[in-house]
């Protein structure tokens, strides 16, 4: 004792890493960056303002929930910056502001608030919004030219060009060349279109290790393989492999969606069931659905099976003698 | 099978999660200086796993340096001696830093650290006079843990017992003393490890260190090419630097791939690991007779003001020692006995120093870091980080729930509580603690049948 005053006393490790929850957001944060530039150099600063919409009403609507249900204030985590991003990175840039803010809030308050903030959440609250803009709105599938300018800031001019893989799935219209494909000039939600930037900011998502490459790659992985097999079967081009790939919300899906910590499995082997599940479902929707893309919902889908997939993939504790049952009976 | 050159054997299997902490190795270059005699040494009953001893000494008693104040006829259990010479001045309760109680026995110094006259080297012949002298030597392992040596040792020869790991690895930051112990004390390392080797009958002995030590290193490897091992039994392994390398399961698994199944023990797969100080202090007992009564401890710290590597008597005061190390540099927020990572937090400095003890860390508030406990976010890292692939995060929440089929199915008592867990985690979650919960229960469970 010291002067008689008691030391802090707490259990061990006495040492901890420096990463926090707020620093891991903040790496999110910036591997969404490279995104929201080429949204606003495609989509003209209505990009941005979409993108400001959505991520205040999230921040907000957490901090009123929160205060309301008299909770400790968890705005300052940044997760629900990361929310506001990702939704908005899946609206068209003509999405009327005030669908946007309905978007925020339900992610944040039905979604994550409603099942207890943040880890909590079954689903991802930005898919989630996403998927109930698209069934309460027309206007999520009103596409915005590319490149009109980067002024364009109202969106209501915008003219509903098809994305690729509507002209795909119909067979009628133009496809943009593979490398506007692969820059992002072409239709599109706002942070899908760009395939080198959601790859940049991936990049920069595993170097930091806030993700593991896991499930990006079993993902997209599985994608290329079904469609490989498409293509062999129905005899088409390899473009077509290319522009199943690169089109809808794949690259965004696989990267920040689908990575999700909260809802995708902790274990190595949960990751891989997790990644090839969404592809095997993206392809279904995609190839046999009735609509042309199904990123979203195989990502949703994929949450919900996330506890079962866990609890199969937890691996044995160490040493476990692998025939343990076996030998019981052997001996019995 | 053994890889690797002759003498130096690679980890046969690598060990799994683990994490990369600041070594902080400040104290490395400091050779071990012996403190001043203390006034004073309380010497707790109760410092080893297992039985407590029952003093043999009364008030007014006039002991030496070397001479048997406590022992248990129980098996687990290690007899203790007096560190000082002087007289008991007290035998009663007092405060372990763990905070439980123990009989103690207080001896005042006379300052002549006298040996007592029965100090002799032991005759050993056979095994059982092997066990039989390291039983009286008082010794536990010296590492952290305070198991006696001598029930370690005591194995069935039936049993294929055959790999001698001696853990050098000395994976927490901060302690250097293990370090210490193989750059100056070698020849003591050297035929310890050749007259345990024989006394036993290991086929196998693996003496393992962390790739950060080259120094120690070069000295072990001579002891691993000594002329005395003709077959090239005794081998070297050189191991990443990570934590936890050095836990005893991590150990006998890259020594020889084997794994220890959970509740079972290094030796049901063959194994006996050794702390590489427990080790010297064999052959320095075999050689005088003189049983355990000082240890070496690295004293560091962001609140120390002179970082030391010292020797001091069992039982002496962490104030002492503190105050020989400059006392502190800062205000004391946290005092830890042992490393940061699996150390004891202690409430202040008027403790004395066990047999296991081999670490005083100091820290300012500012360096104490901790963090806030927020949510789980599920990222992982917990389970990655487990080197015993556990879930630490479901555990949590299995613990939280009482949820007893879950926690033993995915195996909570599996856990060594070695804090990477804990270390890595961003939420700032203390896992540790949630891990002790999750035991307790499954105990509690367990005495209600």
């Amino acid at each position: 004792m010291i002067d008689g005053k008691l030391l802090h006393v707490s259990a061990s490790p006495h040492f901890r890493s420096k990463a926090t929850t707020k620093s891991i957001m903040l790496d999110v944060i910036i591997a969404l960056l490279p995104s929201l530039i080429a949204s606003v150099v495609i989509f003209g600063l209505r990009a941005l303002l979409v993108t400001i919409i959505s991520v205040a009403t999230c921040v907000l609507s957490e901090y009123v929930f929160r205060k309301l249900l008299k909770r400790s204030n968890t705005i300052t985590d940044l997760s629900a910056v990361v929310t506001g991003l990702l939704l908005a990175f899946n609206m068209p840039s003509g999405i009327p502001l005030w669908m946007v803010a309905i978007g925020g809030v339900f992610a944040i308050v039905i979604v994550k608030q409603c099942f207890g903030g943040i880890g909590q959440n079954f689903v991802n609250p930005a898919i989630a919004g996403r998927i109930f803009m698209l069934l309460s709105f027309g206007k999520m599938m009103e596409w915005s030219e590319p490149m009109a300018g980067i002024m364009n800031i109202t969106g209501v001019e915008a003219i509903s060009g098809a994305t690729p893989l509507a002209v795909m799935s119909s067979g009628e219209g133009l496809l943009p060349s593979l490398m506007d494909m692969f820059l992002g000039i072409r239709g599109g939600c706002l942070g899908e279109t760009c395939i080198a930037a959601i790859i940049l900011g991936g990049i920069y998502l595993v170097a930091r290790k806030v993700i593991k490459p896991v499930i990006p790659l079993s993902y997209i992985g599985t994608v290329a393989v079904i469609m490989i097999i498409v293509k062999f079967t129905k005899g088409s081009d390899w473009s077509f492999v290319a522009y199943q790939l690169m089109s809808g919300g794949l690259f965004l899906g696989a990267v920040f969606m689908a990575t999700d910590y909260t809802t995708s499995p902790i274990t190595f082997t949960g990751k891989i069931i997790f990644g090839v599940g969404c592809g095997l479902l993206t392809c279904l929707i995609r190839l046999f659905g009735s609509l042309p893309e199904g990123v979203s919902y195989s990502i949703i889908l994929m949450n919900v099976l996330c506890p079962l997939i866990e609890r199969y993939t937890t691996p044995k504790p160490f040493g476990t003698p692998k025939k343990e049952k076996k030998e019981g009976e052997a001996k019995a | 099978m053994a890889k690797g050159t002759k003498g130096v054997l690679t980890a046969v299997k690598k060990v799994r999660g683990g994490v990369k902490v600041d070594h902080r190795k400040n104290t490395a270059d400091l050779e071990v200086v012996r403190i001043p005699t203390p006034a004073k040494v309380v010497i707790p009953m109760a410092m080893h796993i297992g039985a407590p001893c029952e003093p043999v000494v009364k008030v007014g008693d006039t002991v030496a340096v070397g001479q048997l104040i406590g022992d248990s006829d129980k098996f687990v259990s290690a007899p203790i001696h007096a560190s000082v010479s002087g007289t008991v001045t007290a035998v009663g309760d007092v405060k372990l830093p763990n905070g439980m109680m123990s009989k103690a026995v207080t001896i005042e110094s006379d300052g002549e650290m006298r040996l007592w006259e029965g100090i002799k080297p032991p005759v050993v012949e056979t095994r059982e006079d092997f066990i039989k002298a390291v039983r009286d030597s008082g010794l536990v392992g010296l590492g952290g843990a305070g198991f006696p040596t001598h029930v370690k040792l005591n194995f069935d020869p039936s049993k294929g017992i055959d790999t001698l790991v001696i853990n050098a690895a000395e994976c927490e930051p901060y302690i250097t003393v293990d370090y210490r112990e193989c750059i100056d004390n070698s020849w003591d390392i050297l035929s310890a490890v050749y007259t345990i080797k024989e006394m036993l009958g290991f086929k196998k002995v693996v003496i393992a260190a962390e790739d950060n030590k080259p120094e120690a290193f070069r000295i072990l490897k001579r002891i691993a090419d000594d002329q005395a091992d003709t077959d090239d039994e005794v081998k070297l392994m050189v191991l990443e630097s990570k934590y936890p390398q050095g836990a005893e399961k991590m150990m006998v698994q890259s020594a020889t791939g084997r794994k220890v199944p959970p509740g079972k023990l290094p030796a049901d797969v063959g194994c006996v690991v050794m702390n590489v100080a427990s080790v010297a202090f064999i052959s320095r007992y075999l050689k005088t007779g003189k049983p355990l009564v000082s240890r070496s401890l690295t004293v560091d710290g962001s609140a120390i003001k002179e970082p030391k590597n010292v020797r001091v008597p069992i039982g002496t005061n962490i104030g002492d020692i503190i105050e020989f190390c400059g006392g502190f540099s800062k205000e004391p927020y946290k005092l830890i006995t042992g490393g940061p990572m699996m150390g004891l937090a202690i409430v202040g400095t008027d403790l004395p120093i066990l047999k296991q003890n081999n670490a005083i860390l100091a820290f300012a508030e500012e360096d104490a870091l901790l963090k806030t406990e927020t949510d789980c976010i599920r990222c992982g890292r917990c389970a990655m980080a487990c080197p015993l692939s556990l879930t630490p995060t479901n555990i949590v929440r299995a613990a939280k729930a009482r949820d007893v089929d879950t926690m033993k199915r995915i195996g909570a008592n599996v856990c060594m509580e070695c804090g990477s867990c804990a270390y890595s985690c961003p939420a700032g979650k203390p896992l540790v603690q949630y891990m002790r919960l999750a035991k307790a229960i499954l105990r509690e469970e367990s005495a209600k049948k």
